[in-house]
């Protein structure tokens, strides 16, 4: 009897130890890349973002440091349900650490939820919508590169400011579209313009013949398109169909993405104003990593915001588990610690995690290049603006994520 | 009012797509039997014939008009040879899912090498521009599409139904064996037919490829409402389908003007309806 007592303790004794060691040393990380892998948004995110995920694990140099990094990747197909089965199966099951990127707002919130009841990490880079750090706010996000508050005072706020004071929104009918024109909306209302009336569409609508004709009746100057992907570019195309622009009204994208510009071609895009955090031709380095990564990419392309935003974060996670000195599987206190150390990367540049999860950096105004100003294949923006962070992202005073109220 | 006739009009236009994809998949499944999930990916195919016509050889929309539908129907007539014509007498589900197999691998082959978001395809200098009507700004290339596509579909409705080529054709689907003996080649005659009900999908490609991008996926996101509508319209009536494919148009347009957030399941509460009602489609005979 008393020789097992002994034996258990000894058991316990090491077992204890065992695991007090495993956690020191645990350098064992498992990053999920969550994105629509063949739908709408799948340029966008979907390959290129894990490809700039493992790049990101590449670049940081902890292999050499003994830990061990592996990267899975999932198709969420625009689904929420479908979305938040492969957040939980990656938890549960594949014992994945981070979720990184999920493009579509709707599938971005519901994923929210999830990895904040599992305490994982959650990097989002791909959805819009500006709940993710206000009411829907979560110690364990951090939501990187854009959203909607940010498109509205950056786009909206510059072409309200140029006498664009009467709006029609074209609106994705999900979180998305409605956070963006409901963002929107608040910046035109303060800036004395006036929304005539609007109307919500079906995600991936192939034909927006319908709703371009009643954008047109109501002779509003500015045409707000409160969508995004392939539903962006097939407007913008139709518009220039149905002789929109030339009829005197414009065309305000307040989400455009580099692919987008591509699919819509420079003869029709060109001359339309936007707003994007990165663009792959903007310094020495980021021309670099953008020639690294479209080498791997089965058509060459460059990244996108979304994709280097989900490099960015990626790296910016690991810095933190570095500085942890191993992976304590606490997503809650690695996003903490990642919020307390100052951004910086080759892409985004200086930044900052605020309390709320949302990345602070610098966004620029660009402007789509004429076809006889385009030198190469994705040479496709000019550069007309900066709006520093602070400028650009919500303030910490308007934010209402109750995280802030401690 | 006036901006009610503008979306009549729009929803004619989209009708016309409706209505030539239908009638392919009509004339496929009235003569061959087969459920040709892969309508989809082979009008897609026509649209990026198309793109490759202009951008690799430099050849116009309007010799697009007539290689693509060849070159997709060519495709087609070797999937028929290859594949199809080994599901004769079979359960429908067979040829089904052959060809939903078909579609995926299609589409999966070009979303590979050109991602999702799709190319673009300009609008031919002779169709650029637009008319007042009115109550509305007619692009001059919409109203193009109307027309041509009414035009074929008449042309097809009369091939099959009035001509004696339609009638051996028809013959065929109801006794092969008997025109057999007549010494018509019918597997010949069949595996054209199937060539001409993908040409229909290749030349709506091509129709559509200055409207759209020129994507992978652009079919898979059409083919569901098109078998929507011919099932709707009776599957096989090749009539049916066309008028069928018009009218679901408007009221898809109509639909987009009154509540348009229900624009794409109106399509399916319709068929829902009619099927209720009257299981063989509103022009389909009872098996």
């Amino acid at each position: 009897m008393k020789k097992s007592i002994a034996s258990l303790l000894l058991g316990t004794a090491l077992a204890v130890t065992a695991a007090g060691a495993s956690f020191a040393q645990d350098k064992t990380v498992k990053i999920g890349a969550l994105s629509d892998q063949s739908g709408l948004y799948a340029d966008l995110g979907g390959p290129g973002s894990t490809l700039a995920a493992q790049m990101a694990v590449e670049d940081s140099g902890l292999a050499a440091k003994g830990w061990k990094i592996d990267i899975i990747s999932g198709d969420h197909q625009n689904k929420p349900d479908i979305g938040t089965a492969i957040a939980r199966q990656w938890f549960d099951v594949d014992k994945v650490d981070i979720i990184v990127d999920v493009p579509n707002s709707g599938v971005a919130l519901a994923v929210n939820n999830i990895v904040k009841e599992k305490n994982g990490v959650y990097i989002n880079s791909g959805a819009a919508t500006s709940d993710l750090t206000n009411a829907q706010c979560s110690p364990n996000t951090v939501h990187w590169t854009y959203d909607t508050y940010m498109l509205a005072h950056t786009t909206g706020q510059a072409l309200v400011k140029a006498g664009g004071d009467t709006w029609f929104f074209l609106t994705a009918d999900y979180a998305f579209g409605a956070a963006l024109e409901r963002d929107t909306t608040a910046v035109i209302t303060a800036n004395g313009g006036k929304v005539l009336g609007g109307v919500k569409h079906p995600l991936n609508t192939p034909d927006f013949s319908s709703f371009l004709l009643q954008a047109q009746a109501s002779k509003a100057k500015i045409i707000g398109l409160a969508n995004a992907g392939g539903d962006t570019t097939n407007t913008i195309k139709q518009a220039a169909e149905f002789g929109i622009v030339k009829g005197g009204q414009k065309l305000a994208a307040l989400l455009l993405f580099l692919t987008d510009v591509k699919a819509i071609g420079l003869e029709t895009a060109q001359g339309l104003n936007f707003t994007e955090t990165f663009y792959w031709d903007m310094n020495d380095q980021t021309r670099a990593f953008s020639k690294r990564f479209s080498a791997r990419m089965k058509n060459s392309a460059p990244p996108t915001m979304v994709q280097a935003g989900v490099y960015a974060g990626v790296r910016h996670y690991l810095k933190a588990l570095d500085a942890l000195g191993g992976n304590p599987h606490d997503g809650a206190k690695i996003v903490e610690k990642m919020k307390s150390m100052p951004t910086e990367d080759d892409l985004f540049g200086k930044g900052e995690i605020q309390p709320n999860g949302r990345t602070i950096h610098n966004a620029y105004l660009f402007e789509v290049k004429k076809p006889s100003e385009s030198k190469g294949p994705w040479d496709f923006y000019k550069l007309v603006g900066t709006v520093s962070g602070d400028q650009a992202f919500t303030p910490l005073s308007e934010s209402k994520c109750a995280l802030l109220k401690k | 009012m006036q901006a009610l006739y503008a979306q009549l009009l729009v929803g004619l236009i989209n009708g016309s797509f409706y209505a030539l994809l239908s009638l392919g998949l009509a004339v496929i499944f009235g003569m061959l039997n087969i459920i040709n999930f892969a309508h989809g990916a082979l009008y897609m195919m026509g649209a990026f014939v198309a793109y490759f016509l202009l951008n690799l050889g430099g050849i116009n929309y309007w010799w697009a008009l007539l290689l693509a539908p060849i070159i997709v129907g060519i495709f087609g007539m070797i999937l028929e040879r290859t594949m199809l014509q080994w599901l004769t007498g079979l359960d429908h589900l067979y040829g089904l899912l052959l060809t939903f197999g078909i579609a995926l691998i299609v589409q999966g082959v070009f979303q590979n090498y050109f991602g999702s978001s799709g190319m673009p395809y300009a609008i031919p200098d002779q169709l650029k521009g637009g008319m007042n009507l009115g109550f509305m700004f007619l692009p001059v290339y919409r109203g193009w599409v109307v027309i041509f596509s009414l035009v074929v579909c008449i042309a097809t409705w009369f091939l099959i139904e009035k001509t004696r080529l339609g009638a051996y054709l028809r013959a065929a689907t109801e006794n092969p064996t008997l025109v057999r003996a007549f010494g018509i080649n019918v597997p010949r005659m069949i595996t054209l037919t199937y060539g001409l009900g993908v040409g229909l999908a290749a030349l709506a490609g091509v129709l559509s490829a200055p409207i759209n991008q020129v994507r992978p996926l652009m079919g898979a996101d059409l083919i569901i409402v098109v078998f929507a509508v011919v099932v709707i319209g009776g599957m096989g009536s090749i009539m049916g389908s066309i008028i069928t494919g018009f009218a679901l148009g408007v009221i898809e347009g109509l639909t987009k003007y009154f509540y348009p957030e229900a624009s794409n399941t109106v399509v399916f509460v319709l068929m829902v309806l009619v099927l209720l009602v009257k299981p063989t489609g509103l022009t389909g005979r009872a098996a």
